[in-house]
């Protein structure tokens, strides 16, 4: 973990490199928002689905880059706080009947606290032991679920009506649940990005490359490492609110150890330490698996894992990382 | 922001100029279906050929009955090209994996309604992956067809008509084990042994309700969880009771572990009842057959491993086109004969449906009247009506022997002893 995360160290100055014009990469993202506001009226339902999917998937990678690609630590848990944000919606739409919009900010916020009380703890241990204990998490938390019958629907879980489009804008369901669930990435994404342009995103990178460095200038180690468990905690439940308006079902069986597992390796493939990482990461999440059993009926999951190994042989700093080393190759005209 | 707000704007004007999709999809009322049949769904068929889709955990945790669907290929292989397929119309199976995991199920589930455009859903595995596809099916009213999961709320829901199981549900299972002990120990003091969920639930609650006003009394129960590495605390604590009966309502892992902490404890020696889930050979294997004998049980479909149907025209015609269509499968693994099973039961239900439309099927799953199915043990027939979504409630005990289950007494018919189950 630790070279990946010195390549990536080395991948984001590459990238730095390669793209001096901002402008530039303005006009990509603007014109890759206006494909994605298109998608959902060219698209079978089907698809629009699977395109949701992916930016639920990429607000969660976004939260687990936070802490994996920016402050450099590990976590093998970050599934349970996305179950944390789903569950937390259900119990709201479910039990106690909110509307759904203020599901969102009140499942952020539950989270958010979780992480931070998990951060604590996580300030005192480095690398693998801190691997350990959010591993410890993400498998302790389903029996957990199963116990308290009465708030979280037991192993049977909950079913919730999905949110309904409004009448006015004559949209189907799938297109309305596409465009919510776009609207709010746009945002994780641009607060995420904000954040790390700030002096606490700055922090984080020296705390990353130097913890000993980042001490003497200043920065204070523990408040920050909680800090970014909290934040990346707060956009994984996010991304289970959005998870939970989506599937209108939660149950424990929906948040395994293998989804946190699933979520690190999609992070890794898909790039760490940049803001393309994420979605390349969700769409790595979301399609190869069925590509996999296309190429594959009888063992679906052995296809998967040596795609992983293929994509980290091919691209060691992940897909952002490779486009940004394709860019280089390229002589530019300037 | 800029680029939001551009996002914003182009948002609006999207869904200003655009507004919403036709939810159209799918041909409804063709050549396929005239008269009474004109207007309904025929999406996925034609005079020719039926498309079918199946979610089924090939990956995970749960990929040992990623077996079943290669029984059901078999069966629909050998039917399309010997008998011309179902009616005349060559069955197309295609099978998806959720490795067990739910939302995985509502993206294969949409996969295959919308991509594929299959003419139902022919089964879907498990409870949970279940529970989350049904809403969907039922509102883009696709069948989902002989559910692979023996709880209860497929039959007594009413919101849900196009979904139904197949196999008995776990009450039902209860009712056959709590007639057994009314007519031979009618002063039985049962413990239960059950996993905590909704299978372990639905099995414990059907076999209380079913012993009420009965001399037969639960008179310890102990659950656990999935994910608990032993059960021998609770078996411990079940011994103490003094129960001269033990049911084990467990899953396969957990059965083992209970059968062999049965067989250790010399100073407690109750009827051991094991619930049909964990009571395959390869379950009881491990705990040494010695240990086992008299175990008790019960079944409803013909074991491939049980002597008794060797001579048996539909076992034989099993065993030869397993062969033949399916060459790597072992046609002694129950889960091939349980595909086999529900597939041969899909093609009586299809056949007996007065349209061929989605309307059609639904109708004819729901309208079954002892329907005989050459795989299910002799007596245990496919029976539903309007205000029963359960095709099979009737289960035949058996008990262990030498190396082997041996079936005895009746078929139960529980239908006829308890009267029908609803919500």
């Amino acid at each position: 973990m630790s070279s990946a995360i010195t390549s990536v160290k080395t991948s984001v100055k590459t990238l730095a490199a390669t793209v001096p014009a901002a402008r530039w990469r303005w006009l990509a993202v603007a014109a890759l928002l206006a494909a994605a506001c298109y998608a959902p009226f060219q698209l079978a339902p089907f698809h629009v689905f699977q395109l949701t999917m992916v930016l639920v998937y990429a607000v969660a990678l976004l939260g687990l880059d936070l802490l994996v690609g920016h402050a450099g630590q590990i976590s093998l848990g970050h599934g349970a706080f996305f179950a944390v944000g789903a569950y937390a919606t259900a119990i709201m739409l479910d039990r106690l009947a909110l509307p759904y919009p203020l599901t969102l900010p009140l499942a952020a916020g539950t989270a958010f606290v979780l992480g931070l009380a998990f951060g604590v703890p996580a300030v005192r241990l480095r690398g693998l032991y801190l691997a350990l204990v959010t591993l410890a998490v993400a498998i302790f938390l389903g029996p957990l679920l199963k116990r308290f019958e009465a708030v979280t629907g037991g192993s049977m879980g909950l079913t919730l009506a999905k949110p309904q489009p409004p009448a006015w804008s004559g949209l189907a369901e799938d297109q309305w649940l596409y465009l919510l669930t776009l609207v709010v990435a746009v945002a994780a994404f641009l607060v995420a990005g904000s954040l790390l342009r700030s002096r606490a995103g700055r922090a984080l990178h020296a705390v990353r490359d130097d913890e000993v460095a980042a001490e003497v200038m200043g920065v204070r180690l523990s408040s920050y490492k909680t800090l970014a468990f909290a934040w990346s905690a707060m956009f994984a439940g996010v991304a289970g609110c959005l998870y939970t308006w989506v599937i209108g079902f939660v149950s424990p069986d929906s948040f395994t150890v293998n989804l946190s597992i699933t979520l690190l390796a999609g992070l890794v493939v898909g790039g760490l330490g940049s803001m393309s990482g994420p979605v390349l990461g969700a769409l790595f999440v979301m399609f190869v698996p069925g590509i996999a059993q296309d190429i594959n009926d009888a063992a679906p999951g052995v296809i998967f894992g040596l795609l992983i190994i293929a994509v980290m042989y091919v691209a060691p700093t992940g897909l952002a990382g490779l486009a940004g080393r394709l860019v280089k190759k390229v002589p530019r005209k300037e | 922001m800029r680029v939001s707000a551009i996002g914003a704007a182009a948002v609006l004007l999207l869904v200003a100029a655009c507004g919403g999709r036709d939810e159209g999809g799918g041909g409804t009322g063709t050549a396929a279906s005239g008269g009474a049949c004109q207007g309904q769904q025929t999406t996925g068929i034609t005079d020719t050929s039926i498309k079918l889709g199946g979610i089924y955990p090939l990956s995970g945790p749960a990929s040992a009955y990623g077996d079943i669907p290669k029984g059901i290929k078999a069966y629909f292989d050998y039917v399309n090209a010997e008998k011309g397929g179902i009616g005349g119309r060559k069955v197309e199976f295609i099978v998806r994996d959720d490795g067990y995991q739910p939302p995985k199920a509502v993206e294969e589930a949409r996969r295959l309604v919308e991509q594929e455009q299959v003419f139902a859903l022919f089964q879907t595995l498990g409870t949970p992956s279940t529970t989350a596809t049904w809403d969907y099916t039922n509102q883009r009213k696709v069948p989902q067809i002989f559910v692979a999961t023996g709880a209860s709320q497929w039959g007594t829901d009413t919101a849900h008509p196009w979904t139904i199981g197949w196999q008995p549900n776990y009450i039902s299972e209860a009712r056959v084990y709590a007639q057994y002990l009314k007519q031979d120990k009618p002063q039985a003091k049962v413990a239960v042994l059950y996993q905590n969920d909704d299978f372990g639930k639905d099995l414990l609650g059907g076999f209380k309700r079913a012993i009420e006003g009965t001399g037969v009394k639960v008179v310890a129960e102990q659950s656990y969880e999935v994910t608990d590495p032993s059960i021998d605390p609770q078996m411990r604590n079940l011994a103490e009771s003094k129960a001269d009966v033990f049911l084990n309502v467990t899953t396969p892992k957990f059965g083992s572990q209970a059968l062999a902490a049965d067989a250790k404890n010399t100073s407690w020696n109750p009827l051991h009842i094991v619930n049909n889930v964990a009571a395959s050979i390869t379950v009881l294997k491990p705990v040494g057959f010695e240990n086992v004998q008299g175990v008790v049980s019960s079944t409803y479909y013909k074991d491939p491993n049980d002597p008794t149907w060797q001579n048996d025209p539909e076992m034989m015609l099993y065993k030869q086109k397993m062969q033949q269509y399916a060459p790597d499968a072992d046609p002694n693994v129950p889960y091939h004969t349980f595909g086999w099973a529900v597939a041969s039961s899909f093609h009586k239900a299809m056949e007996a449906a007065t349209c061929p439309t989605r309307e059609g099927l639904r109708d004819a799953v729901r309208n079954l009247k002892g329907v005989k199915v050459d795989m299910l043990l002799p007596g245990v027939t496919l029976e539903t009506g309007p205000d029963d979504g359960f095709p099979i409630e009737s289960m035949q005990l058996m008990k262990f022997k030498g190396e082997r289950w041996e079936l005895f007494g009746d078929v139960i018919d529980t239908r006829k002893e308890f009267g029908p189950l609803t919500g």
